[in-house]
């Protein structure tokens, strides 16, 4: 017992295998194993969301999940959110309202908002807050994050389908 | 985190035997919210991790108005939220669903793990109890069905022998003029653990002037969750008044027997399960009427 699994899934679009012991987190796997530093870990618990991303369209925090588990799944993480062509509608509204301050929340910020807007396109202020409520940020008090969440989606209505979607 | 054996089986009577015959520590997955943690902080052990989520039954949402529903116990939150049928049927276990957790912990957290982890907060189990629903069970000896009132056993513990899994819950079907709700008190909006939960859900007459039946399921005031059975059948065939509604809520107040912790003193709990009661008991009132009742999601309203 305890030998590596191999594992094959998609990520961000590129077809990946690797080998990881069974114990080993998807954030673990992501950060360590593939180089894939974007996805941060904050409280590694399921409290913080600094860690999420999204398997097979369902936002998830990659510290409660195997990554035994996502054998034949379509992973998304942050470095599939901007396009070669430029930043995603999300990224540059981040930016234009000062959305972050230290950074460390923000690619959880950015994908769990991502999932919002790929699932509801046209959300009210109360929906980001709830949908936004499994995400922690201890520098800018979330205000700023909401209004940037909010003038991305006018964004993404605006233009049709938006920059690395293709998840 | 110590190392483990992976197993996924794709039967149920192979994952039956797998957990029947394994030598050592199995642990079963589902959504891993509880599970995952549990394992790296060292508080559980385990040999072998069952993830039971490419199991059909397991993963089994099936609703008809003549049936009840169904959810597998590897059914996510988001599953059950995202079905518009199942969300108009049972507007109770919305409000549930839509607590546990973010949204993140939604998209793996399952009712059937909430109710094996036997948290005494546990959000899903009051509202469960609430509509009479029923564990299925898988075992060596065959299936079997427990209430979901006598499942939990003490915090952490249920009633599971070795080598059974809990494969299903079901729920008895809608019947009219019935309405269900499920609430909590915690010091902040979101992303919490219950201080007290209530769930109630109550059939009315036809006018929806007299209770015909009603149940009532508590969190976080005991060592398990509790089913206030009594408080309940004091409803049964009485007006729907401020005065019935006050008698169950201090039936469901006197079983209560919570705990002095950090998140409250004992007998802050006591009264909020007076006020819970109450305002559960109205909530799914307003529903058995046809009135909008929010959940988390809605804003007031609307």
């Amino acid at each position: 017992m305890n030998s590596k699994a191999h594992v094959k899934t998609t990520i961000n679009g590129e077809e990946m295998e690797f080998l990881c012991e069974p114990r080993q987190s998807l954030l673990e796997v992501l950060r360590d194993d593939l180089g894939l530093t974007g996805t941060k870990e904050g409280c590694n618990d399921g409290n913080c969301g600094a860690c999420s991303v999204i398997i097979d369209n369902v936002l998830v925090n990659a510290c409660l999940v195997f990554a035994v588990e996502i054998q034949g799944c379509r992973v998304f993480t942050i470095e599939g959110l901007a396009s070669p062509e430029g930043l995603h509608p999300l990224q540059q509204k981040f930016l234009e309202n000062a959305s972050l301050q230290c950074g460390i929340c923000t690619p959880g910020f950015l994908v769990a908002a991502k999932a919002l807007l790929d699932h509801n396109p046209d959300p009210t202020e109360h929906e980001v807050r709830h949908w936004l409520a499994g995400n922690l940020c201890r520098c800018t008090g979330y205000d700023k994050i909401v209004r940037a969440v909010l003038k991305a989606a006018e964004v993404g209505r605006e233009t049709t389908a938006p920059a690395g979607s293709s998840n | 985190m110590q190392n483990f054996e992976y197993l996924a089986p794709e039967t149920l009577s192979e994952a039956v035997n797998l957990l029947a015959g394994n030598e050592g520590q199995t642990r079963v997955l589902a959504g891993g919210t509880d599970l995952i943690v549990q394992l790296r902080q060292g508080a559980l052990s385990a040999d072998h991790v069952l993830d039971v989520k490419h199991l059909p039954e397991c993963n089994e949402l099936g609703y008809a108005p003549s049936e009840g529903l169904t959810i597998g116990a590897a059914v996510p939150c988001h599953r059950i939220y995202n079905d518009g049928a199942i969300a108009d049927a049972y507007p109770g276990l919305i409000d549930a669903a839509a607590i546990i957790g973010g949204i993140q912990v939604q998209g793996r957290a399952t009712f059937g793990g909430n109710l094996c982890n036997a948290s005494p907060s546990a959000d899903s189990i009051p509202i469960l109890i609430a509509y009479g629903a029923e564990c299925v069970i898988a075992g060596p000896q065959g299936n079997r069905r427990v209430a979901v009132e006598d499942f939990c056993t003490a915090p952490g513990k249920n009633i599971l022998e070795k080598g059974e899994l809990l494969v299903a819950l079901h729920l008895p079907s809608v019947q009219k003029s019935s309405g269900a709700h499920y609430l909590r008190f915690i010091p902040r909006y979101e992303m919490d653990i219950a201080v007290v939960g209530a769930g109630a859900s109550v059939q009315l007459d036809e006018g929806g002037k007299m209770f015909v039946q009603a149940r009532i399921g508590l969190a976080a005031v005991a060592p398990t969750p509790l089913f206030a059975r009594e408080a309940g059948q004091l409803l049964s065939g009485k007006e729907v008044s401020e005065e019935s509604i006050e008698t169950a809520a201090l039936a469901a107040q006197s079983i209560a027997r919570p705990i002095s912790d950090m998140r409250a003193p004992a007998d802050y709990r006591k009264h909020l399960v007076k006020v819970l009661t109450r305002r559960a008991l109205l909530g799914a009132i307003r529903r058995a009427r046809g009135e909008f009742v929010p959940n988390a999601v809605q804003e007031n309203g609307q």
